[in-house]
Formats: structure tokens, sequence, C-alpha cells
């Protein structure tokens, strides 16, 4: 019985080790071959398209009405003190100090961390990865180098529309339809703004880049060895990924502010 | 004696509980054209991905001239396997990429060749496989056929010394089996390259190869030429050429 659980949990324990080597090999691949030429420009470009540009509809979305909701709850918490002309610089700060990078990595990490694990499952499920190897092209280099210059690219990019589109919600609300007066919101989002917040904030977006795309790439590269083969396999390694992903970034979001503040 | 370009000695692979070969013993020489024949599932594919490195053995050798394969060095590898190619069994092209995109890839990759000369390359062999005009279409716009075609023309762009072929002409119609035959025998004539061929074109496949190898239950049950085949009086052998259950 106790040499059964000793298997066991010796098992579990080797398990995890092989994960992190292998997770710690394929991210240091990746990374190393950002530096050894030829730049895949094109790849890159293709890549940034897809995360960065494709995903500028649902962050303008997701950042208005957060904006919007955070003008809300913000006016009327602050009406409760008398300072209510508080509103631009609570929203902005709170925009670019947290919602901004935590939200559009969670938005990116919907539509495009999903979409590069499944992609990638789907070829390794179908021999594409194997025919990579039998051509003698690095596959990590091929699939998950381009993705992770693309989404420190565009993360950083998103961060910045959300928190501005963020701002221009909190606007809406807090002035145009509860009536703060509106130089007012705009002054204390300029005075109340520092540099150290902006780069605070894409700092985590930086890591949050880094973080999302190692995952999903990651989770779709070895869909056979945690998820299975066929339909179901590259599923469950896509909901994996996300979930993961999301995890990580709220970890990563505490370590960071943790250094930060 | 001739030294054996590639030799598999006493190879065996498990998966978990499923011993898929149990001692495999082949030769293949340079320039010839060896068929492996076999039931489904027998580990034909398997033993074929050996050769190329996608599947390591759990134990036995496989000799490259007579060398250990783990005793080359490391450039002695990649030489090795810049001499090779392989065409895989259900194509595995990539459906993001176009008919062109996909042929080019390995020339793009790994080679400085001028645009111009890609093209060319590219073109040729399109031309040779009856895929002109598909060239910006992608693999899931073509029909079964003509993405094993597609994939051939990948196979061979190269110009790869060693080609390992899996299952090349499954879904395809008479016409173009044999159309993939005549090819596989006149680029094999022309540039005098090795190949291996993973198949269930019986008798078809006899017509093509000089030698045949047989796998059944883990292991090569005959190794041989056609007339071999004929004189062997196996019974293993004549059941399964003859299409019977073995």
């Amino acid at each position: 019985m106790l040499v059964k659980l000793i298997e066991k949990v010796g098992s579990k324990i080797i398990k995890l080790l092989e994960s992190i080597g292998r997770i710690v090999i394929f991210f240091w691949t990746g990374v190393m071959n950002i530096f050894i030429a030829p730049v895949q420009f094109a790849k890159i470009i293709d890549h940034t398209w897809f995360i960065g540009s494709k995903s500028i509809f649902v962050i303008i979305l997701t950042g208005l009405f957060t904006g919007m909701v955070l003008g809300l709850q913000g006016y009327y918490s602050l009406l409760q003190f008398g300072s209510e002309a508080a509103l631009g610089s609570a929203v902005s700060l709170t925009l670019i100090r947290e919602l901004g990078p935590v939200f559009t990595a969670i938005m990116v990490t919907a539509r495009a961390g999903s979409a590069m694990a499944a992609e990638i499952g789907v070829m390794r499920i179908s021999e594409q990865i194997d025919a990579l190897k039998t051509m003698h092209i690095n596959p990590v280099r091929f699939l998950f180098t381009p993705r992770i210059i693309a989404s420190i690219i565009s993360f950083p990019l998103l961060t910045a529309l959300f928190n501005v589109v963020g701002i221009i919600g909190g606007f809406i609300s807090g002035s145009i339809m509860l009536g703060l007066n509106r130089y007012v919101y705009m002054d204390t989002v300029i005075k109340s703004i520092q540099m150290q917040d902006i780069s605070g904030g894409f700092y985590k977006s930086f890591v949050f880049a880094v973080v999302v795309t190692t995952t999903c790439c990651y989770r779709g590269f070895y869909t056979h060895l945690y998820s299975g083969f066929g339909a179901r396999g590259v599923s469950l390694s896509t909901t994996n990924a996300v979930v993961q992903s999301c995890i990580f970034i709220f970890i990563f979001d505490y370590i960071i502010t943790f250094f930060l503040v | 004696m001739t030294v054996p370009l590639i030799q598999f000695i006493d190879i065996m692979k498990s998966f978990g509980t499923d011993h898929v070969l149990k001692g495999v013993n082949l030769s293949i020489y340079k320039g010839e054209i060896i068929a492996i024949i076999g039931k489904s599932g027998t580990g034909k594919s398997v033993l074929l991905k050996h050769i190329i490195g996608l599947v390591q053995q759990d134990s036995g050798q496989i000799l490259i001239n007579g060398v250990p394969l783990h005793q080359l060095s490391v450039e002695e590898k990649i030489s090795f396997q810049k001499e090779l190619s392989y065409m895989f069994q259900d194509n595995a092209l990539f459906d993001f990429m176009t008919i062109y995109d996909n042929i080019a890839l390995p020339l793009v990759e790994n080679s400085n060749f001028p645009k111009n000369q890609v093209k060319e390359k590219v073109f040729t062999r399109m031309k040779q496989l009856g895929l002109t005009g598909t060239e910006k279409k992608f693999p899931a716009q073509l029909s079964g056929g003509m993405r094993k075609r597609v994939a051939l023309a990948r196979a061979l762009v190269t110009d790869p010394k060693i080609v390992l072929f899996d299952e090349p002409t499954t879904g395809l119609d008479p016409v173009r089996k044999k159309d993939v035959h005549s090819m596989i025998q006149e680029y094999q004539e022309k540039f005098e390259f090795t190949a291996v061929i993973v198949t269930h074109d019986i008798p078809q496949i006899f017509d093509l190869v000089q030698r045949i190898a047989m796998l059944d239950d883990g292991i090569i049950k005959f190794e041989g030429s056609k007339e071999d085949i004929f004189d062997s009086h196996s019974k293993i052998l004549d059941t399964f050429v003859g299409g019977e259950d073995v």
C-alpha cells in the first residue's frame, strides 16, 4: 500500500519535472531563435496581423464598456464622499495599472491564444509538425518564434488602445451621462497619470505576451502528450491553454504588482 | 560484399504495452527500390520513421553505411538527414499554405536558392505531376489524389538521395497509381535515389521494386526479390500476396 503510494507520488513528481524541463527547453529554443538569421519577417507580420490587428475590435468593445462601468460605479462611490471630481483619476489609474493589461491579455488569450493552441494542435495530430522535422525545419522556430515576437509587439499596443478607449468610456458615463464637468474629468486624468504607471502597465503586458504565447503554443505543440490524439485531444489542449493562460495572467499580475508598488 | 546503405539490426519498439517491432533485421542497399509490405498495423510506418529519426528504437542498432547511427557526429547525422525525404501516409500538407508554398517550403526554409530558381524547381515538379494551375489553391480545395501528388512533389523537390514513401498511392485511382509508380521509377532511374516504399499495392508494386520485405508480427518474415517470393513457398507470404487472411 505504502509502496504503491510512493510509486504514484514519485511518478507524478517525475512527470512534473519532465513537463517543466520540456517547457523550459521549448521556451528557450523559441527565444534563442529570435536572434538567429534569417528573421522571419513575413510570418511575424502575418501573426501580428492575426494577434494584433484582428483583436482591435474586441479590445475597443471591451475597453469601452469596462471604462463605462468604472465611470458609473466610480461616480456613485465617490459621490458618497463628495469626491466625484476624482473620477478621471480613479478610472485612468485603475485602467493603466491593472485592468488594461489584464483584460487585454485575457481577451487576446480568448481570441488569438485559443486559435494558436488549436492550430498547432491540429498540426501535431495531422503529422504536419513531423513533416517539418523531415524537411529539417525546426518546428519551434517555425511555429513559436514568430508568434512570440508578434505577441510582444501586439500586447502593449492593444493594452494602450484598451486604456485610451477605457478612459473615453469613463468620460462617456461620468461626464456625458452623469454630468461631471468634462474639463475636470480630463484634467484629473492628465494630472494623475505618471510615467511609472504607464511603464508598469507595459511591463505587465510584455510579461503577459510571453506567458500567454508560450502556454498556448506549448499546449498545442504537445497535444499528443497531454490531451491525446484526435479532435477531442485538440479541444482539450485548447481549453487547457486558455484556462492556464488566464491563471498565469493573474499570478504574474500579482507578482509584478508586488515588485512595482 | 556490398555494405548496406541502411541496416536495421534487432530493432525493437514498443508503445506502452504494445510491442510493435520485436527484432527487425533488414538491409537497404544504395540505389535500390525496396518495398515493405505487410498487414495494416504491423509497424511498417513505424519502421520507416526510425530511418528519419521521428521514432527512436527501444533497442537494436541502425547502421548507416556500416556505422551505427549513434556513433555519427552531429555534422554527419545532419548531412545524412539532409539526403532524406519523407512522404507521409496522410500527406501532412500545411492547410494554411497554398500548393505552391507547400511544395516550395523545404527549399525556402533550407536553401539560399534565389526566388526564381525556387519557382522554376517547384513549377517543374508541378508540371511533372499534373498539378499545373493549382499553385494558388489550398490543400482543402483539392481532391485526395491531387493532395497525394502535392505531397509527392514536396518530397521530391529537394532532389533527395533517399526517399521514404509511406503508402504513396493510397486513395488514388488505378491510372494515377500507375502514374505515381512510373514517376517513382523514372525519377529513381534519373537521380539514382534509394527508395523505400511502404505499400499495399500488390502485385502492382512488383513491377517497380527490386526487392521486397514482408513485416509480420514485429519481424521481417521475408526479404528477397520478386522471383524469390514465388520460389519461397512461404505460407504467410503466399496468403498475403494472394489477398487471403493470414
